[in-house]
């Protein structure tokens, strides 16, 4: 029989070793798997590699993984959010490295890395300095630069509606990355707000097919991270 | 004092462009003054509205209250969705961007020069977080480039440029640029100025412009 669940975040999470490369899904806090993300940190695993389109705020989720040193690199679009003040401070002081690429590029190195296409050509970023020393080509009197694919040990997500089998829906644009993030990675890992019987989900709607996923996880209330970062609450809670 | 009364407020620049985009357009609105264009589609057309973060059909601000933030825009902030709208992954919604599908993206900029590049996600400064978001994407992508920006800097400084000084987000992608003091279009022979803003003459716009201006 086919169970992809687990019980809680802390045992879905507990195999992601030192120097990993992971994918974090959300635009801001929208799809941002933070039980996820809490449970890695209470787990301990560091000189970790984070692909993420933001690099978090206030002091919870993502931005309270990287306040714990717990990342070597990110890589990522839009670094600075409103009330991002970890990745700045770590920045400035050469405590974190950065990869900056442009959103769509992300998300296309994100979707070949899942699709076994190594590299592809685009014209964004061509003329600037994300551009530079990286390989040129003139295609059709138009130029473009080579972009490589990106694939990670571990994806954390975070879904709507899950079943053992791994399917996904989302939930409005908390799909985002999400999708593509489910299929670049050895082992997926999808927080839900609920875990469903196999067949409840109409296989007409289905976002993520399972084979995607390795693993479910449902946190059935998961928290928001603009009430947490308006209260200046911190990870781990100190009270 | 002299102030008064001349340009357009930003509300009037908005209504500008929003009345220069046809009936039936797929339009992604950038971060800040371009994202008031959506309050301003005349009456009787029918504009979609693309956010980034996967949403085509963004709708109107929700009432206090009622914010669901898992429904954001690009600036992360809570949105609608219209009837119609449809959600969808981000490796779609640069598809969309990408691929050429949408017809107008009205973004605010640093600077833009006279041959349309654009300067507008970083001063280059070593204290600035980079960040580039969808900016680079969107205009090599885009069929329609406009550019939604003050005309100088606060200390007076112009924004159309010779050569731009910040780092780029691409190059001879801009096709006209609404400013509070004119429309500029980005032609092969220049900046042609296309309409002055009220108390505006060509002297005033050419002393307060680095690059030149046809009239």
């Amino acid at each position: 029989m086919i169970n992809k669940v687990f019980k809680t975040p802390k045992e879905a999470i507990a195999d992601i070793f030192d120097g990993a490369t992971i994918m974090i899904g959300g635009f801001g806090e929208a799809g941002s798997p933070i039980e996820l993300i809490h449970a890695l940190i209470d787990q301990g695993a560091k000189n970790l590699t984070i692909i993420s389109n933001n690099a978090g705020s206030g002091h919870v989720g993502l931005a309270a993984l990287l306040e714990h040193k717990r990342v070597k690199k990110i890589i990522c679009s839009y670094p600075k959010t409103a009330f991002s003040e970890v990745f700045p401070d770590l920045y400035c002081n050469g405590e974190i490295e950065l990869e900056l690429v442009p959103q769509g590029t992300l998300a296309e190195r994100i979707r070949c890395g899942g699709a076994g296409i190594p590299a592809f050509y685009t014209p964004t970023s061509v003329g600037t300095p994300l551009a530079e020393g990286k390989e040129i080509r003139e295609i059709d009197g138009k130029f473009y630069v080579l972009e490589y694919a990106l694939k990670a040990d571990f994806s954390l997500v975070k879904a709507y509606q899950g079943d053992r089998y791994g399917n996904l829906i989302y939930y409005k644009t908390g799909r985002n990355f999400g999708p593509i993030m489910c299929m670049a990675a050895k082992v997926t890992i999808a927080q839900v707000n609920k875990i469903v019987e196999v067949g409840e989900l109409d296989p007409e709607i289905i976002v993520t097919p399972n084979i995607f996923v390795q693993r479910v996880v449902e946190v059935a209330n998961p928290l928001h991270e603009h009430v947490l970062v308006s209260q200046n609450k911190k990870y781990p809670w100190t009270e | 004092m002299d102030r008064i009364n001349i340009g357009w407020s930003k509300e009037e620049m908005a209504t500008l462009v929003a009345n220069d985009i046809p009936d039936g357009s797929y339009v992604n609105l950038g971060i800040g003054i371009p994202e008031l264009i959506a309050n301003y589609v005349p009456q009787g057309r029918e504009v979609i509205i693309h956010t980034e973060n996967g949403l085509l059909g963004v709708g109107p601000a929700p009432a206090p209250g009622t914010e669901d933030f898992d429904l954001i825009n690009a600036g992360k902030k809570p949105i609608t969705a219209i009837k119609g709208a449809c959600f969808f992954h981000h490796a779609d919604s640069f598809a969309m961007i990408r691929g050429g599908h949408l017809d107008f993206t009205i973004l605010g900029a640093y600077q833009v020069s006279q041959n349309g590049d654009l300067a507008n996600w970083s001063t280059g400064s070593p204290n600035d977080i980079p960040a580039v978001g969808g900016a680079m994407d969107l205009v090599q992508g885009v069929k329609n480039v406009f550019v939604i920006m003050s005309h100088t800097t606060k200390d007076g400084t112009p924004k159309i440029v010779k050569k731009c000084t910040y780092p780029l987000t691409g190059v001879a992608v801009v096709s006209r640029i609404y400013t509070d003091l004119a429309i500029i279009d980005v032609t092969s022979q220049g900046l042609k100025v296309i309409k002055l803003a009220p108390g505006i003459d060509k002297n005033t716009l050419q002393n307060k412009t680095e690059a030149d201006l046809i009239f």
